[in-house]
């Protein structure tokens, strides 16, 4: 089995604590910590996993700039076979259909018999493979946890929906999925497993070697854009209990004593 | 403006609450907008269906074929792409359903595309004006979608005021005869109910919840330990039962259990949406993160800013003191 995965850097939320810039027109991205999104682990995980045991390879892809070279590297040491990074100028201000539409070309370029992306990434929007699947016209699921090869022809696939329940389909190859967290426990990359692949060319592609208009995928082309970050003030927010952690925790106790926690 | 269309997912005939939330968010887009309900399915549940949304809106548009009688997306979205006319705003709920329908039909019906919409601040022009949330809620941004060939849009649930009064007395056309092609390269097989644990979260009224900030599986103990002197119960965010660390019945949330407890403990959990989404009952929430910034600080009553694996066992001992 041919399997693609679309993968993508992202701020890490566990690492890092967000700060806007002064404009407030973006993140303050000078130290931010960057990683693999989380739900793209799971979803090369469990390509690496069908291919061992059905065969193939799988390629890994990715829509950004060169740092991004590095998420297709430490896919690659965790067992994907290929890397490829979509780059160019031209697709900066992309919006999700400009994504999909960019990372169309390239698996019209190939023979894929499964396509897979994250449920989600950084901006929680969970767009980028259902709508690949329509261009594709291809048939899509999403949120899957569960994958099983029936034949050359169809695959059996759980979707999770409300309340931890679990919607069994079958869906026809080739198709795309995307992947939620928990499908797998995604493997572990030591810093031998990146060295190996240190070296292994990635071939970069810009709009021309795909063929895509620039002023279709890239800002031009985009019908949905961002205009600012902010933080909130939702409410009140919390009351922030203050002081030495003897003092917090005596005020704590009186709290949840009044509220029925103790 | 455009016409705004909504679609209305039930469960045997008992509508979604985002139907009531979809009106509120229509009026932000414009507030003459008309508004139309549409509702999938067949039979008695999809009738019932409309007997409650004709209290909500002037207009409710059913579609009854035996192949809706489960909402599979893919055929849903054929359905919708021959239903709405061109250029019109499709609303539907950011969930597990709207996630696995709403990318794909902006894209049939070459409209815009916004994602998990929390606020909408009217229009410029075609544009509207919307808001959303990036970084798992750590911060908010404002967006513009351009909606002169359309736009599809999906609301998060539980943004919108929910709409209290039933009096719109509108009516049901049937287009059940415009579904057109209903064939699907993807089949519905059975839903597969969640495993039953061997603790119910549900029925306590303290929770001690914890999150990734718990780092490591052994430290799900010093959890325990507090859970035990204060008599309650250890639940948990996603990543600990995606990593294998409790059993799926302690997770809270939208793709977990709905907890309805009297205080809630959040240990090192960044308060996402669909975390906070299995909380309800308006709980005392106190928060202990050692990020001052995250998310939960904004929803919680109490918060704390403190390393929970340094401040549970503080607060164990002080309990048992007591
Ligand atoms: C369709 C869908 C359904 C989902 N359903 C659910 C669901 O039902 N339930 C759910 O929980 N999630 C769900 N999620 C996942 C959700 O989006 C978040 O990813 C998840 O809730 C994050 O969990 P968390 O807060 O534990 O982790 P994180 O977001 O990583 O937050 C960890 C927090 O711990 C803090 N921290 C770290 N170390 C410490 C320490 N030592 N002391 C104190 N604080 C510390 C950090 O500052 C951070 O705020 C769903 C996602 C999708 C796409
Ligand atoms: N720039 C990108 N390059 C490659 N894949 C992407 C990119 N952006 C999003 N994706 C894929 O789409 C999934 C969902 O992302 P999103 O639709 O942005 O929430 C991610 O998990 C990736 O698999």
């Amino acid at each position: 089995m041919e399997i693609l995965v679309c993968v993508k850097r992202v701020p890490d939320t566990a690492e890092n604590e967000f700060e806007l810039n002064s404009d407030g027109n973006d993140l303050d991205r000078d130290d931010l910590v960057y990683s693999v999104n989380e739900w793209d682990n799971y979803a090369v995980e469990e390509a690496i996993q069908i291919v061992d045991d059905k065969g193939g390879n799988v390629t890994v892809v990715t829509v950004g700039d060169d740092e991004s070279e590095e998420v297709l590297r430490r896919e690659m040491a965790m067992g994907a076979n290929n890397g490829v990074l979509l780059s160019d100028d031209a697709f900066e201000g992309a919006d999700g259909k400009g994504i999909a539409g960019i990372l169309k070309a390239e698996i019209e370029s190939g023979k894929y018999d499964l396509i897979l992306t994250g449920a989600q990434a950084d901006e929680g929007a969970g767009q980028v493979g259902g709508m690949l699947a329509a261009m594709l016209d291809l048939p899509y699921a999403s949120l899957v946890n569960k994958i099983e090869v029936i034949d050359d022809s169809k695959i059996s696939v759980g979707r999770e929906i409300e309340g931890g329940n679990q919607e069994m389909n079958e869906i026809e190859l080739p198709c795309v999925l995307s992947i939620q967290t928990g499908i797998n426990e995604p493997r572990y990359v030591g810093i031998r497993g990146i060295r190996k692949v240190a070296s292994v060319e990635i071939p970069v592609k810009g709009a021309s070697d795909l063929g895509v208009d620039p002023a279709v995928v890239g800002a031009d082309g985009a019908k949905t854009k961002r205009v600012d970050y902010f933080v909130p003030e939702l409410g009140d927010g919390a009351e922030m209990l203050e002081g030495s952690t003897e003092e917090i925790i005596e005020k704590l106790i009186e709290k949840l004593k009044a509220k029925g926690g103790l | 403006m455009a016409d705004i269309f909504a679609y209305v997912p039930h469960k045997v005939g008992v509508v979604e609450d985002i139907a009531y939330e979809y009106p509120d968010a229509a009026a932000k887009i414009d507030t003459g907008a008309a508004v139309t309900a549409i509702v999938t399915g067949t039979g008695a549940d999809l009738d019932k269906a409309c007997e409650t949304l004709t209290g909500y809106y002037k207009e409710v548009i059913k579609v009854d074929q035996a192949e809706l009688s489960y909402p599979n997306a893919e055929i849903i979205r054929k359905v919708l792409v021959n239903i709405v006319p061109a250029g019109a705003i499709v609303l539907a709920p950011h969930d597990t359903f709207g996630m696995d329908l709403a990318p794909g039909l902006s894209v049939k019906m070459d409209a815009g595309y916004a994602a998990d919409i929390v606020d909408i601040e009217g229009t410029d022009g075609s544009d509207l004006k919307l808001v959303r949330q990036e970084l798992g809620g750590a911060v908010s941004t404002h967006v513009t979608c351009d909606s002169s060939s359309g736009a599809v849009l999906t609301i998060r649930p539980g943004a919108f005021t929910p709409a209290e009064d039933a009096s719109a007395g509108g009516s049901v056309t049937d287009k059940s005869g415009d579904a057109g092609d209903l064939s699907s390269k993807r089949t519905f097989v059975e839903v597969v109910e969640a495993e039953v644990g061997d603790v119910d979260i549900t029925k306590s009224d303290v929770l001690v919840s914890i999150g990734r900030g718990i780092e490591d599986e052994e430290n799900i103990e010093v959890a325990q330990e507090l859970a035990d002197a204060m008599g309650a119960v250890v639940s948990c965010s996603r990543p600990i039962v995606d990593a294998k660390w409790l059993e799926k019945s302690r997770q809270v949330g939208t793709s977990g259990q709905t907890v309805k407890p009297k205080v809630y403990l959040a240990m090192g959990i960044s308060g996402s949406f669909q975390h906070m989404g299995g909380v309800k009952g308006n709980p005392f929430i106190v928060a202990v993160n050692k990020n001052a910034k995250a998310p939960i600080f904004q929803v919680a009553d109490v918060g704390i800013v403190e390393d929970i694996l340094d401040f549970m066992p503080e607060l164990t001992e002080a309990i048992e003191d007591l």
